[in-house]
């Protein structure tokens, strides 16, 4: 006599397999997530606790003593007056920065919705910059700004604009340094405010700047009085994005100038690290770095409120 | 106010088909022309194109007896209105209606004179202050009229502005559109694919189709008598019958059909004989959908009577159809084209 056949419950079995346990999900959340959740917490996350920790010690890269000092780090970083040039010229440089980018960006987010032969290869040329390291695109401009080497001396002396004999310092004098790291900041930060314009423009509905057409409007009005309110909300979103990169930034100014002559060009970002890395005195370091958290958080909130608020019409 | 006049106009848009095709037509000083049509039959185009918002291939565009082709649209003296309204959302009604003013260099007393004239015209008053997102959709539709309306246009130009508009409202806001426009008395050219609206509202309709003119008439003329088997079978609903006889298409509409048993021949009607399939009853209206033999074998049929009317056939019944020669159409059976009897 045959065995009767057992039906066994292969349902709870199948279950437990990998690429069902996939189809939930309470577990497929949590796994995808993890990995930003990482990247969060070990980069950026421990990172910051770390530095308000630092901030309020008198931690050095020298020695493993650690002693809490209060408020002491913040005041001697007040009294540099190193310190002060790099909070000035901050600021300085991303207002500078973020102007270019705006008039720059408006016009080229004109450029890029335009229709046009070649299209594709104007959009491309324009997003260059933004697909390059900061680092690599500061290399190419340090060589482009060099006293001996610099294209923009060649073409200005063949120009007859500067003597040939005696080439621009581009990064070594005040000025010309100030100049050409606000150039870059706004080179770079470019890329990304002209596509977000561009998003911006594509989303007005064609009738309105026709509307304002036949209305009488000319080209400056339904700029001015059309385009640019139902613009405004997305271009701050770019100026948000430029702030942030611009404000933070330190490889610009670290391998352009090196936050000379002097400290002209020195930012938040390099003197952190001159002091904080080169200097040995992270305690320092970290307090310069807080400095910029205000101003970061100020934006961040800023972003969120838009993200939140954002009206559509 | 003017006269609007188009002259052998084409577009095309490069490749295919032209949109509009050498269209000549013109609107009449305070005329209220519709411009009906399939989509992508052009209206749209030529409208754009008598704005100025869209450069002509060939042809002219003469806005009161003047070559306007060589103007941009604020130059033209014209109001649009699109089928969006594009009420600017960031400015509130007043500003809104104000714009065109402003444009002009009005001074600010002046223009808040004609805001008021205009919003008072329309009832909007109490809406002033309030941002376009705040309306209704007829009330929208209204702030576009006023503004529109503010800075005194010799052209109106609307393109299918109740088409946003819910069924409901749809009507109201026919009669209001047509009541303004008796009011203020400017020439306005009407864009549509509503044969209703274009009927309800065109002193006359010009049909397009394919970007070239059908024809151009008062509703009656385009109802009763239209040019061709297009007009012929695009306005009307149910659209006019077609059956084919002695090499000829007759038309007719389906409320011009009456039903007999065994009627003989006539001499001041024609008869066909057919087959009822089906008798659908809509609420105030009763179709009866026949087949008919014609030169070309079997043809459906739909016939139109008023609930009122007593029917006396079912499905699946004979019955002849009667239609008076005086409401029947003839049409070339290869061009299409209206044709003697």
């Amino acid at each position: 006599m045959s065995e009767p056949a057992v039906h066994r419950t292969v349902i709870i079995d199948e279950s437990f397999r990998v690429h069902h346990l996939l189809d939930r999900e309470s577990v497929l959340g949590p796994v995808m997530l993890s990995p930003l959740l990482i990247y969060l917490v070990a980069l950026i996350g421990l990172p910051l606790v770390f530095v308000f920790i630092y901030a309020f010690s008198d931690a050095t890269t020298g020695s493993d003593s650690f002693g809490f000092v209060g408020l002491q780090t913040f005041q001697t970083t007040l009294e540099d007056p190193v310190f002060r040039i790099a909070l000035r010229n901050t600021v300085v440089f991303t207002v500078l920065a973020q102007l270019v980018v705006i008039v720059l960006a408006t016009v080229l987010g004109f450029v890029l919705s335009a229709d046009f032969r070649g299209k594709w290869f104007v959009r491309f040329l324009i997003l260059l910059p933004w697909t390059t390291p900061v680092a690599l695109s500061a290399l190419a401009w340090l060589w482009m700004l060099d006293s001996l080497f610099s294209p923009f001396n060649w073409i200005l002396g063949n120009l007859h604009v500067v003597d040939q004999g005696t080439p621009v310092a581009w990064l070594g004098q005040d000025s010309l340094a100030v100049g050409s790291v606000v150039a870059l900041q706004a080179w770079r930060t470019l890329p990304l405010a002209a596509v977000i314009l561009m998003a911006g423009l594509t989303s007005i509905p064609p009738e309105l700047s026709e509307q304002a057409e036949v209305d009488g409007a000319g080209f400056w009005r339904r700029f001015f009085d059309i385009t640019m309110p139902l613009l405004a909300p997305i271009m701050m979103v770019a100026i948000l994005f430029g702030i942030v990169a611009t404000f933070t930034d330190m490889a610009a100014v670290y391998i352009l100038t090196r936050g000379g002559p002097g400290n002209a060009t020195q930012v938040l970002g390099s003197w952190s690290f001159y002091t904080g890395i080169q200097g040995g005195s992270l305690a320092q370091g970290a307090a310069i770095g807080i400095f910029m958290f205000p101003v970061l958080l100020g934006v961040c909130i800023l972003m969120l409120r838009r993200a939140s608020q954002t009206e559509v019409v | 106010m003017a006269e609007v006049e188009v002259r052998e106009i084409r577009k095309s848009f490069g490749g295919g088909n032209p949109a509009v095709d050498g269209i000549s037509l013109t609107c009449k000083n305070g005329e209220y022309l519709v411009l009906l049509g399939p989509s992508g039959c052009g209206k749209t185009t030529l409208l754009r194109m008598i704005a100025g918002l869209e450069a002509p291939t060939g042809g002219d565009v003469l806005i009161g007896g003047k070559s306007v082709r060589a103007l941009p649209p604020r130059a033209r003296k014209i109001a649009m209105v699109f089928q969006s309204y594009a009420l600017y959302p960031h400015k509130k009604v007043v500003q809104n209606i104000s714009f065109p003013l402003e444009a002009q260099g009005m001074s600010a007393q002046e223009r808040m004179e004609k805001v008021k004239w205009a919003a008072g015209l329309l009832g909007i008053d109490h809406l002033l202050q309030r941002k376009p997102r705040q309306l209704s959709g007829g009330e929208r539709q209204r702030v576009a009229l006023a503004r529109a309306l503010v800075r005194e246009p010799q052209v109106f130009l609307l393109d299918e502005p109740l088409s946003n508009l819910d069924a409901k409202l749809r009507a109201s806001a026919r009669l209001e559109l047509k009541q303004f426009q008796q009011r203020v008395g400017v020439s306005t050219i009407y864009v549509t694919h509503d044969q209703v609206e274009a009927m309800g509202l065109g002193d006359r309709i010009a049909v397009l189709n394919q970007g070239r003119l059908q024809q151009v008439g008062t509703p009656e003329e385009i109802y009763h008598h239209p040019a061709n088997t297009f007009v012929a079978t695009f306005v009307g609903s149910p659209p006019m019958n077609l059956l084919e006889r002695d090499g000829k298409l007759i038309g007719f509409r389906p409320e011009n059909i009456r039903l007999e048993k065994n009627a003989g021949s006539r001499d001041d009607a024609t008869v066909f004989r057919g087959h009822v399939l089906r008798v659908e009853n809509l609420g105030s209206d009763r179709y009866v959908y026949l087949r008919v033999k014609d030169a070309h074998g079997d043809t459906n049929v739909i016939a139109k009577f008023a609930i009122a009317e007593p029917l006396e056939f079912s499905n699946d019944e004979d019955a002849d159809l009667v239609i008076r020669n005086r409401n029947i159409n003839f049409f070339d059976r290869d061009s299409g084209q209206k044709a003697a009897a």
